[in-house]
């Protein structure tokens, strides 16, 4: 049975791309601003292709729409990292850069998927997302490696982050492939790029658990999902 | 009553006449999103890629595909989202990219940036953004005519 793990994937997504749209208006620069747009787009649009195909596969009537709007955080499955608040700009590309770098990893895995159709997603994703982790790789590298200021503030950003990393690499009978198996190529990537970067990678592994397994999310979620689903449940007839 | 079914060449010229949404300088046939045309029967069946998932276009694409054809008559139609294998820039015509590159827009490239300032030629060009004002383009600039432009984005 695909659901449960196609949800995961699709909530991702969509968590990830409201928080990001968050920024909309509000970005340091206005090239920023259309960067962390554009990939909110991409990520929607991603969700749009999990969602929708575990919406069909699940034969409950339920849309892609019914499935963003109509669940309460106890039902979604995203990663914990994924609905953490944005704070500040360094915050949010250090989170960019964390579940970029998990992402590709996990699509490049998912391409290879038996399954035509969760490969199909994967392989049209891939291309987006080796995208993302350029931009967020540099974005990181620029800012760790750049002023005394803009270094202080992104090893914050990763040390208050780094709790947040062991729960991707978690797995079970629901996820579509072995996320363990991804950590090698996870390391690879994060520990040069940290390096070039001159941020130290926190020692400690602790990891916070239960976006994935739904058993607990963090607050944040809750209060993001009230922003975003707020419309289609007051007019749930609501188009535009 | 005898239904002429027009020929499947004729329906990719029509198609040829259908601008992008956001380009409008090239058609959808120059972009490379029509995959497939074919008779399923008396339905007309059109396979489309989408350029990026979250392209907000790609409902205005749909739209007006469906527009232009019934203006030719066509009633019977489907529309089939098709997406793998996903949609890749080396699927631009090449009269796509030269209408690209005189609208002011440089072609995409293998190496990963623009050729050269589709305003003065100038190589020396820089990159200002990775994104733009749509999905598929990023931002760069000309050191020596000083114009910023887009540049169509390789995947």
């Amino acid at each position: 049975m695909s659901v449960p793990g196609l949800i995961r994937l699709g909530d991702n997504t969509l968590v990830l791309g409201q928080r990001l749209s968050e920024w909309c208006g509000h970005a340091p620069a206005l090239e920023e601003d259309i960067a962390l747009a554009n990939m909110a787009l991409d990520l929607i649009g991603q969700t749009q292709l999990w969602l929708g195909l575990a919406a069909e596969r699940e034969g409950e009537g339920r849309s892609t729409d019914t499935l963003a709007y109509h669940r309460d955080a106890w039902d979604f499955r995203n990663l914990l990292l994924v609905e953490q608040p944005n704070r500040d700009f360094g915050v949010t590309m250090m989170r960019q850069f964390l579940f970029d770098s998990w992402h590709l990893a996990a699509l490049t895995a998912l391409c290879n998927h038996t399954d035509a159709d969760i490969s199909a997603i994967a392989q049209k994703s891939v291309k987006e997302v080796t995208y993302h982790r350029e931009r967020s790789t540099d974005t990181v590298i620029a800012l760790g490696d750049g002023t005394e200021h803009s270094h202080t503030r992104m090893q914050s950003a990763l040390d208050r982050l780094w709790p947040y990393v062991g729960e991707m690499f978690t797995t079970d009978e629901d996820d579509l492939t072995d996320m363990a198996a991804l950590r090698p190529a996870f390391d690879a990537h994060v520990t040069a790029a940290l390096a070039e970067a001159t941020l130290t990678r926190p020692g400690n592994d602790f990891a916070h658990q239960g976006g994935k397994t739904g058993a607990r999310h963090s607050e944040h979620l809750g209060h993001m999902l009230a922003t975003m689903q707020v419309l289609p449940r007051s007019y749930p007839d609501a188009s535009w | 009553m005898v239904t002429t079914r027009p020929a499947i060449k004729e329906v990719w010229a029509w198609l040829a006449d259908v601008p992008d949404p956001e380009i409008p300088v090239i058609s959808l046939v120059d972009l490379g999103i029509i995959r497939d045309v074919q008779w399923q029967g008396d339905t007309l069946e059109i396979t489309v890629t989408p350029t990026y998932s979250g392209c907000p276009a790609t409902s205005i694409i749909n739209f007006e595909i469906e527009a232009a054809l019934h203006a030719k008559g066509i009633d019977n139609l489907s529309l089939k989202r098709q997406i793998a294998p996903p949609w890749t820039t080396d699927w631009l015509s090449d009269a796509g990219k030269a209408k690209l590159e005189n609208y002011g827009i440089a072609p995409p490239q293998p190496a990963g940036g623009p050729q050269h300032c589709p305003h003065c030629k100038s190589h020396a060009v820089e990159k200002i953004s990775q994104f733009g004002s749509t999905p598929c383009k990023a931002q760069w600039r000309c050191t020596d005519c000083l114009e910023p432009f887009d540049y169509f984005k390789c995947i």
